[in-house]
């Protein structure tokens, strides 16, 4: 076989003279171009062997001659990003929260960083746009459980909504109506009647006047003699057509029988204090942001003004 | 009459053990897998007890030719395998690109999630279609090139259906649920215990047919399929060694943890793309472009020299998938620059490929399956670019968990798996039944254009969409914040999730035709009234040759 060499008509090129099935091997060499592209690459493999981590010993590796590490990289990417803020978190970070608006330039950092926590901390139940969903309030209006200006926003950024183990957290219960049997199934329609009628989406009926006084007796205590609701207590108002969980007839029912408990965690807990301020500060910038209540009152009224 | 006896036995333990096996089960999916192991051990005992002559039944079924001077009916049987199980890969494919982007199509049902169909989409096309096809071109390769019938002719059909079997067991145990959690290895203990006894069968009658050759020497691309079938044995073993929670339940524990368990993981991963997908495909390659181009090999120490070092490197480069994690700097530093060193290698197989062509260029424009190989090629050498690309660090940390890697990987599966092997299933069909030729070559080109233009639109699609998602994850506003949610970058990533899923669509139509071509073909259909592919026919005289004279 090996005697089997002869010149390829095509190409001009001796065969290795091997054969097998019809196919045959030209003796072309090495390209080389290809030949020395691969000794570049493997003199740069040696290269970047020497400058930076490489070769394995029995406790640690070589460190190169860069000195660089990845955890080293990032330690000074991250120092460095924390440097560039290091001023203006420390002027946040003396600054009450309720005052950040009195500064535009740490009002609107704030507003930046916030907008940045928001995204990473935020944004699976509040969505991108905070726009909410259902059993997650929407923070881009002016209806708010707890209060909406920027102080009451902290606290309930801080301490959270039923937040166990947290003493300050906001806190409230409705009873289970239906479940606990402090209401029958055909008063529970009668109540939902009536709260219906007073959001304006049905008229008044036989059913709905019988719920009004289920309603003063029951439900008035938190949510108000006419729906409106209560801060203190973080009440829904009932008299408008935003709802946390739905306005229709069956969702409404599901949440007098069982009533419901939804919950945010405590962020004081979880995220350092400048950057709780930062989301309260934009939070309150989406829209629904209101001025600070009364004893800041006179003061405030201009701005306050403004704002609405 | 003794082995008769002692097979039906064989089957008859098989069967009663996964009747057993399924009483005791701990849970539903092992009692199912049980099931189907029995029902093919009830199948083996029917068989052997009818002293049945499966390849003639299946002969008459699949309207096969008599075996001739080689043993080619597991090929014939592997060929169809290839197809149906492209068309099962290529179609989960499509649904679950659907799904991405139209997320209502999980239809809340837990069997058809992206998580669960994802794995059916990977090893259906890797494993199932990539499989076969590696297992059928290397029985018809390595009879051919070694002038020998195939060794343990029995034991080659074990394969054939038990790798059958293990597709079957693996898909159904996606579907149920059943995972160890790593990728591409995803089957629990007992399908990779299966799948060893038949991989070590496939070694056996690989190297037995070798050790019979009545050639002196072995053929390039039997090294390739050699070292594919070696490898692949041995990352198998490694990765999926694990410690089953009850032998007859579908949970195991690796036997790895933490960063090792990753390492291990990835070092399988990178290499089953290498060996499996790389290797095992230059094989196909270095036997079915010179045939149908009707040339020599472009370079023997090409071969050679590529051959040993892709080997030599490729193992090494897995830790390129875990850069900037908590595997060492050391090991990131080594998966890296054997990830640069294995460029050329790779381009070796390439260049061998391309440049074989030399003196018969003018076979693009007349040769519709040369113009696979080719393009094949094409995408195999720019595949092999943008990998070792990628593996460079501060490539990496833009393009790592983004949709780039997903386009560089369909950019080699589409590209150059998938058209190096429908051009040798073009070339098979007709010559393993004894047809005059494909009953169509236009069909070829329309497969041929609706594939390339479908990789066009996946593999760009998730260009932009994965250096658009890297970029977005790394902006930060002029404050120092970052600019971008992770939600508002899958937001705008949908284009081009629509676009990618209209690629797969194309190269899923394309499949489609194929199989129809060869459908028609093995049916024996007379050939397809159609205008000739070309009116400029190969003519030697014309064509202009490199000379060594003109070297000189």
């Amino acid at each position: 076989m090996a005697n089997d060499k002869r010149i390829d008509e095509a190409t001009g090129v001796e065969t290795v003279g091997h054969e097998w099935d019809g196919i045959e091997e030209l003796n072309n060499p090495l390209p080389r171009w290809w030949l020395w592209t691969f000794y570049a690459c493997i003199a740069f493999a040696i290269g970047y062997c020497v400058v930076y981590p490489a070769i394995p010993g029995l406790h640690s590796a070589t460190a190169g001659t860069f000195g660089w590490s990845s955890r080293g990289a990032l330690a000074s990417e991250m120092k460095a990003a924390d440097d560039s803020h290091a001023a203006i978190r420390a002027e946040i970070a003396a600054t009450p929260v309720e005052q950040l608006a009195g500064n535009e330039k740490l009002l609107r950092a704030s507003i930046e960083g916030g907008r940045a926590a928001f995204k990473v901390n935020c944004v699976q139940c509040h969505g991108a746009g905070a726009a909410g969903a259902k059993g997650y309030p929407n923070l881009n209006d002016d209806d708010w459980l707890w209060g909406g200006d920027v102080a009451t926003i902290h606290q309930t950024l801080l301490h959270g909504v039923r937040q166990p183990g947290d003493d300050a957290t906001r806190m409230s219960q409705m009873p289970a109506f239906g479940r606990d049997g402090i209401l029958t199934a055909a008063q529970i329609q009668d109540v939902v009647s009536h709260v219906r009628v007073i959001s304006g989406q049905e008229k008044a009926s036989g059913s709905s006047q019988r719920g009004a006084a289920i309603f003063a007796q029951n439900c008035a205590v938190c949510h108000g003699a006419n729906g409106e609701g209560s801060r203190a207590v973080g009440a829904p108002k009932l008299n408008d057509a935003i709802w946390l969980y739905g306005g229709d007839r069956a969702t409404i029912t599901e949440t007098v029988t069982n009533a419901r408990y939804g919950v945010m965690p405590a962020w004081g807990s979880r995220l350092d204090p400048v950057t709780v301020k930062m989301l309260a500060a934009y939070v309150h910038s989406l829209g629904g942001g209101e001025a600070a209540p009364a004893p800041a009152a006179a003061a405030a009224a201009a701005p306050a003004a403004t704002a609405k | 009459m003794v082995s008769l006896v002692t097979r039906s036995a064989v089957w008859l333990a098989v069967l009663f053990f996964a009747i057993i096996a399924m009483a005791l089960a701990k849970d539903t999916p092992f009692a199912i897998h049980m099931g189907i192991c029995g029902a093919a051990a009830l199948i083996g005992l029917v068989v052997s007890l009818r002293q049945a002559d499966v390849d003639a039944i299946v002969r008459g079924v699949l309207k096969m030719p008599d075996q001739g001077r080689y043993d080619d009916d597991p090929i014939r049987w592997g060929v169809i395998a290839t197809v149906f199980w492209g068309m099962a890969g290529f179609l989960a494919g499509l649904y679950i690109a659907l799904e991405l982007t139209w997320p209502q199509l999980n239809f809340g049902l837990e069997w058809i999630n992206f998580g669960r169909l994802r794995p059916l989409h990977t090893s259906a096309v890797i494993f199932a279609f990539g499989g076969n096809a590696l297992i059928a071109t290397s029985y018809y390769v390595v009879q051919r090139t070694c002038r020998a019938r195939l060794a343990f002719p029995g034991l080659a059909r074990f394969v054939f259906w038990g790798y059958q079997l293990f597709i079957v067991l693996a898909a159904t145990g996606y579907l149920l649920g059943v995972t160890q959690g790593k990728e591409y290895a995803e089957p629990e203990w007992y399908v990779d215990l299966w799948l060893t006894i038949v991989w070590v069968s496939y070694l056996a009658v690989f190297v037995g047919t070798i050790l019979k050759r009545t050639e002196p020497h072995i053929y390039v691309a039997n090294w390739f399929y050699l070292s594919f079938i070696i490898t692949v044995a041995m990352l198998h073993l490694v990765n999926n060694a694990a410690i089953p929670v009850s032998f007859f339940g579908s949970h195991s524990v690796s036997v790895f943890g933490g960063v090792q368990g990753a390492l291990v993981q990835w070092w399988y991963g990178h290499n089953a793309v290498g060996f499996f997908l790389t290797a095992g495909f230059l094989a196909m390659m270095y036997y079915f472009v010179p045939k149908q181009a009707e040339r020599p090999i472009y370079s023997y120490r090409l071969s050679i020299i590529h051959f040993w070092a892709l080997i030599f490197l490729y193992i090494w480069a897995g830790p390129h998938h875990l850069h900037y994690t908590a595997l060492p700097d050391w090991a990131q530093t080594l998966g890296m620059v054997f990830s640069v060193m294995l460029w050329m290698p790779s381009w070796g197989g390439m260049i061998n490929g391309l440049m074989t062509l030399n003196g018969a260029w003018d076979k693009i424009r007349t040769d519709p399956i040369i113009r696979m190989f080719v393009m094949s090629l094409a995408f195999y050498g720019m595949s092999t670019f943008e990998g070792p690309m990628m593996s460079i660090k501060s490539v990496n940390s833009l393009s790592h968990y983004t949709d780039w890697t997903i386009g560089h990987v369909h950019s080699g599966a589409l590209g150059w798996n998938g058209m190096v092997t429908f051009g040798c299933l073009y070339y098979l069909a007709p010559r393993l039944w004894n047809r005059e030729r494909l009953y169509s070559l236009r069909l070829v080109n329309w497969h041929f254009w609706l594939a390339t233009l479908g990789i066009v639109f996946y593999a760009a699609s998730m260009w932009v969409a994965g250096i658009m998602q890297g970029l977005m994850w790394r902006e930060y506003g002029p404050d120092g914040y970052l600019v971008n949610s992770f939600a508002e970058t899958v937001a705008a990533m949908h284009p081009m999730f629509i676009m990618r899923a209209f690629g797969g669509l194309l190269y899923l139509s394309g499949a489609s035709i194929m199989a129809y071509n060869i459908a028609r073909t093995i049916m024996g259909s007379p050939l397809r009234q159609e205008a000739p592919m070309t009116e400029t026919p190969y003519d030697a005289s014309r064509d202009v040759p490199v000379t060594t004279a003109a070297h000189a």
